[in-house]
C-alpha cells in the first residue's frame, strides 16, 4: 500500500492526515455539548489510524521500478474488500430492520436500535458502502484498462477511497446517534456533505486526468457512464444538501428549500441517485465486465449511444413521479410521469444490448455462474425499469405509492440488478487483480448465485403481494359507501409477508457471506507463476526514460 | 451522420463532460425553478402560524427518530385518503417546513392531520409502548423519550437559523425561545403566558406528557403531533371537505 508511494508522496499523505485530524479536533472542541463532538473524535481516530499505517512504513524502500509501466491496482483491491465488508454490514442491518417490522420488540427498548434510526444504516450501508466502494474500485479498474494508462495520481486514489469511507462511517454512526437530515438517501448532515464534495471533486479530477492520458483515441462507453455518474451525482448532492447549520458546534442544520420546493428537490435528487448512482455507474460495470467475461463484443454501438444520452437526459425529469396527487403542482407531476414512461426506451436499449451481446455465448451463461450473475442482472434491470415506468403512471401510482410495492420495486433493482452485476464483476475482477488462475471455488459461486436469486425472488414477490393488498385495502369501500378496512386491518394483513421478506433478505445475506469467503480464499491462494502478459499500460519510451 | 458526430464527441473528454452537464441540467431547471416563480404554487393562508419552539423541538425529534420512514404527512387528492385522514394537504401547510416531511411510505398511517385526533394521554401511552393501546401495532416503543430532558438552551439559535432562511420569527420570539419552550409545557409556571402572547391565544399550553416536574422530549414530540394539520384552516376552506376545521383550542 505504502510501498508504491515515493517519500514525497508519503510526506503529503502525512500532511493531509494531520489536517483532517485537526478538523476532527476542532469539530470535537466546537461540538463538545453536541453529537457533533463524537463525530470529531471519530474523524480523529480515523485519520490517526491511517497516520499509523503511513508512519509505520514511512521509511520502507521507495518504489524502484518505473511505476508508469504497470497499472495501479492496490486501491482497487482495498476497494473490493471495503465494498464486501459494507455489503455484509448493510445487508445484516437490512435483515434486522425487516425482522423488526415483523417482531417490533427486536429494538430492545434502546434509542439507537429503533427502526427509524436503523433503516438509514441499511440504505446507506448498501447503497453507498457496498455500491459506492464497488463503483470506485471498478471505475479505477475499467478506466485504466480501457485507456491503457495508469491512474493519473498516486495519492489521490487513496484519498478518494478512504475519504469516501470516512463519509460512510460518519453517515452510519450519525444515524445511531440520531444525526440525520431526514432526506431519504441524503441523510448525512452538513459537515459530512461538505467532506463528500471535497472527495468527489478529487475523484472527478483523478478520473478526467486518467482519461486525458489514454492511449486510445476513443473514450470507451463504460467510461461515459462512469463520468456521468461522477458528474451528475456531484450536481445532485450539492443542490439537495444546501443547508444552514444551526451553528459551527451543531450537527443539526436546516435545509434552504422549504415545503413543496424541498419535496421537488428531494425527489429530483432521490430519483436521480437511483439513476446516476445505482444505474449509470453500474451500467459502466456492465459494459465492461459482461463483454470481457463473455468474450463477445458489445452487440450495438448505436444502442449504446441512444441508451446513454436517453438516460442522461430523461432521468432528470422523472423525479416528480414520487409526488403524484400531492401538493406539488399538477404540471410537474405530468412532466415527471411522461418522461418516466419515455425512459423505458433507453433503459431497454441497454438491457437489450447486454442480452444480445450474449448471443453466441449462451453456453457460457449455462456453465459459468459468474456470467450468469451478469445475465440475470441485465434481466432484472430490464424488468425493474419496466416496472418503474409503469408505477410512474399516475393512476397506477395511486395504488402503489406509500405501499410495500415501492419497496419491492426498489429491491428488484437493488438486489436483482445492482448487487448481481457487482458480484458478477467482482468474480471476474478478483482473480485478474490478484493474478490467480480463477476464483477459489466455482461451486461456491454457483451456491451464491442460487441463494441470491432465490432471496431476491422471495423478497420481491412478498413485497408485490403485500403492497398490492395494502393499496387495495386502503381504497376498498363497503356497499354502504364507507371505507371497508381500518388502517390496522391492512397492517395485520402484512405480517406474513414481512416474515417472508426477512427470510428472502437472509438468503441474500448468506450469499454475500459465501462471496466474502470465496474472495478471501482466492486471495490466500498461490498466484499463478506466469504473470499475465499484456496486462500493462502502454508507455512511451520517453516517459520510461524520464522516470 | 449523428453517429459520426458522436465518434468525434467521444474523442474529447472535456466535450463529453460539457455535453453530460448540459443534457442532465435541463430537467431539473425546468421543473424546479418555476416552483419559486409561479404564484399559484403555494396558496395564501393569512392565518398560518409558525411552530412554537417546543413544537419545533418536537419536530426535530420526529426527524431524529426517522418517523418519516413509516409515516407520511401528505394526504393525496384521492377520495379514500380524504375520507380516512381529512382534507387533502395543501402546499402552504408545509411552507415553513425545512425539510418537508411528506414521507414516501406508510407502514403506519398518515399523520398530516393527526393533531387533536387523540388525547395527549393516548399519545404518551402509545409512544411509551404502542402495543398497549394498539395490540396489532409494529411500531417501536419510545418509552425513553419520557425519561430524557429536552435540550432547550440552544433553541434561540435554531429559530435564528430558521429566520435567516425566511421563516418569520420575530426578534422577541428568538430571544424567548428557550423560555417559551419551557412555558408551553409548564402551564402553571411563570413563562406560560408569554407563549400565547407571541404565538396566539389558540396555542396549546399544557403538560403534554402529563408530568409538570420537568420538560422532556416526550412533551416536545406530543406538542408537535398535536399541532399537525392545525397551523392553518386553509385546507378546510373552498374544498369539498366534509369536515369542519377542528377548534385549535380544545
Amino acid at each position: 500500500m505504502i510501498g508504491q508511494l515515493t517519500s514525497g508522496e508519503r510526506q503529503s499523505a502525512v500532511v493531509i492526515l494531520l489536517i483532517v485530524a485537526m478538523v476532527g479536533l476542532s469539530m470535537a472542541a466546537l461540538g463538545r455539548t453536541d453529537p457533533l463532538g463524537v463525530h470529531g473524535v471519530i474523524v480523529m481516530l480515523f485519520s490517526g489510524g491511517l497516520l499509523y499505517v503511513v508512519l509505520s512504513s514511512f521509511y520502507a524502500p521507495a518504489p524502484t521500478e518505473e511505476r508508469e509501466a504497470s497499472y495501479y491496482d492496490d486501491p482497487i483491491k482495498i476497494g473490493i474488500v471495503l465494498s464486501m465488508g459494507w455489503a455484509v454490514f448493510g445487508m445484516l442491518m437490512g435483515v434486522w430492520v425487516a425482522s423488526q417490522l415483523a417482531w417490533p420488540d427486536l429494538a430492545f427498548d434502546a434509542a439507537w436500535s429503533s427502526f427509524g434510526r436503523l433503516r438509514p444504516t441499511h440504505t446507506t450501508g448498501v447503497i453507498f458502502g457496498f455500491g459506492g466502494n464497488a463503483l470506485i474500485a471498478t471505475s479505477f479498474h475499467v478506466v485504466q484498462r480501457t485507456s491503457r494508462a495508469r491512474l493519473a495520481g498516486q495519492l489521490s486514489p487513496w484519498f478518494v477511497l478512504f475519504g469516501f469511507n470516512l463519509f460512510c462511517i460518519l453517515a452510519v454512526t450519525g444515524y445511531f446517534m440520531g444525526i440525520t437530515q431526514s432526506k431519504e438517501y441524503a441523510e448525512p448532515e452538513w459537515y459530512a456533505d461538505l467532506w463528500l464534495v471535497v472527495v468527489w471533486v478529487t475523484y472527478f479530477i483523478l478520473y478526467i486526468r486518467t482519461i486525458a492520458r489514454r492511449k486510445e483515441p476513443h473514450i470507451y462507453v463504460a467510461n461515459w457512464y462512469f463520468m456521468a455518474f461522477i458528474l451528475v451525482v456531484a450536481i445532485l448532492h450539492i443542490v439537495n444538501n444546501l443547508t444552514l447549520p444551526v451553528s459551527w458546534g451543531h450537527a443539526k442544520s436546516y435545509t434552504v428549500w422549504p415545503g413543496v420546493q424541498d419535496a421537488m428537490v428531494q425527489w429530483w435528487y432521490g430519483h436521480n441517485a437511483v439513476a446516476f448512482f445505482l444505474t449509470a455507474g453500474f451500467l459502466g460495470m456492465l459494459y465492461y465486465y459482461l463483454p470481457v467475461r463473455a468474450q463477445r463484443p458489445i452487440f450495438s454501438y448505436r444502442l449504446s449511444i441512444l441508451s446513454f444520452w436517453g438516460i442522461t437526459f430523461f432521468y432528470m425529469w422523472a423525479g416528480s413521479h414520487h409526488l403524484h396527487y400531492t401538493a406539488l403542482p399538477h404540471w410537474v407531476q405530468t412532466l415527471g410521469m411522461t418522461f418516466s414512461v419515455m425512459l423505458l426506451v433507453p433503459s431497454w436499449a441497454s438491457a437489450g444490448n447486454a442480452l444480445l451481446t450474449l448471443n453466441g455465448a449462451w453456453h457460457k451463461v449455462r456453465d459459468d455462474a459468474t456470467l450468469r450473475f451478469m445475465m440475470v442482472a441485465a434481466v432484472f434491470y430490464g424488468l425493474s425499469t419496466f416496472e418503474g415506468s409503469f408505477m410512474a403512471i399516475r393512476p397506477v401510482n395511486s395504488l402503489s405509492h406509500y405501499t410495500d410495492w415501492t419497496v419491492g420495486h426498489v429491491h428488484a433493482g437493488a438486489l436483482g440488478w445492482v448487487a448481481l452485476i457487482t458480484f458478477g464483476s467482482f468474480y471476474t475482477l478478483v482473480p485478474a487483480l490478484w493474478k490467480r488462475e480463477a476464483m477459489y471455488s466455482a461451486r461456491l459461486i454457483e451456491v451464491h448465485f442460487w441463494l441470491a436469486l432465490a432471496g431476491t425472488l422471495i423478497y420481491v414477490f412478498a413485497m408485490w403481494n403485500s403492497g398490492i393488498i395494502q393499496g387495495l385495502m386502503w381504497r376498498t369501500y363497503t356497499e354502504e359507501g364507507t371505507l371497508a378496512y381500518s388502517f390496522v386491518d391492512s397492517l395485520v394483513a402484512m405480517y406474513p409477508y414481512y416474515i417472508a421478506r426477512a427470510f428472502g433478505g437472509l438468503l441474500f445475506l448468506i450469499g454475500a457471506v459465501v462471496c466474502c469467503y470465496n474472495i478471501w480464499m482466492t486471495v490466500r491462494a498461490k498466484p499463478v507463476t506466469s504473470s499475465r502478459s499484456g496486462d500493462v499500460p502502454v508507455v512511451s519510451v520517453a516517459s520510461v526514460a524520464g522516470e | 451522420m449523428s453517429e459520426l458526430l458522436h465518434r468525434k464527441l467521444e474523442r474529447s473528454a472535456i466535450g463529453l463532460v460539457l455535453a453530460i452537464i448540459a443534457a442532465a441540467s435541463v430537467g431539473g431547471i425546468v421543473e424546479i425553478a418555476p416552483l419559486f416563480t409561479i404564484d399559484g404554487t403555494v396558496e395564501e393562508a393569512p392565518d398560518m402560524r409558525v411552530y412554537t419552539p417546543l413544537e419545533l423541538a418536537g419536530r426535530n425529534i420526529y426527524i431524529r427518530e426517522g418517523c418519516y420512514a413509516c409515516h407520511s404527512q401528505m394526504i393525496r387528492t384521492l377520495r379514500d385518503e380524504v375520507e380516512r385522514y381529512g382534507p387533502y394537504s395543501l402546499a402552504v401547510e408545509s411552507q415553513y417546513d425545512r425539510p418537508m416531511l411528506w414521507g414516501s411510505k406508510r407502514t403506519g398511517p398518515d399523520l398530516a392531520r393527526v393533531g387533536g385526533k387523540y388525547s395527549d394521554f393516548w399519545h404518551v401511552a402509545h409512544l411509551s409502548n404502542p402495543r398497549d393501546v394498539v395490540p396489532e401495532s409494529n411500531m417501536p416503543a419510545y418509552a425513553w423519550l419520557a425519561r430524557t430532558p429536552l435540550r432547550m438552551e440552544d433553541l434561540p439559535r435554531h429559530l435564528e437559523a430558521q429566520r435567516a432562511l425566511g421563516v418569520p420569527y420575530t426578534e422577541e420570539m428568538i430571544e424567548n425561545a428557550a423560555r417559551d419552550a419551557y412555558g408551553q409545557a409548564m402551564p402553571d409556571g411563570d413563562f406560560a403566558t408569554g407563549v400565547s402572547e407571541r404565538y396566539g391565544e389558540a396555542t396549546q399550553v399544557r403538560a403534554f406528557d402529563g408530568v409538570t416536574t420537568q420538560v422532556t422530549e416526550m412533551d416536545a414530540l406530543v406538542a408537535y403531533l398535536q399541532i399537525l394539520g392545525r397551523l392553518t384552516v386553509a385546507a378546510y376552506q373552498d374544498t369539498a371537505a366534509p369536515e369542519k376545521a377542528p377548534d385549535p383550542a380544545n
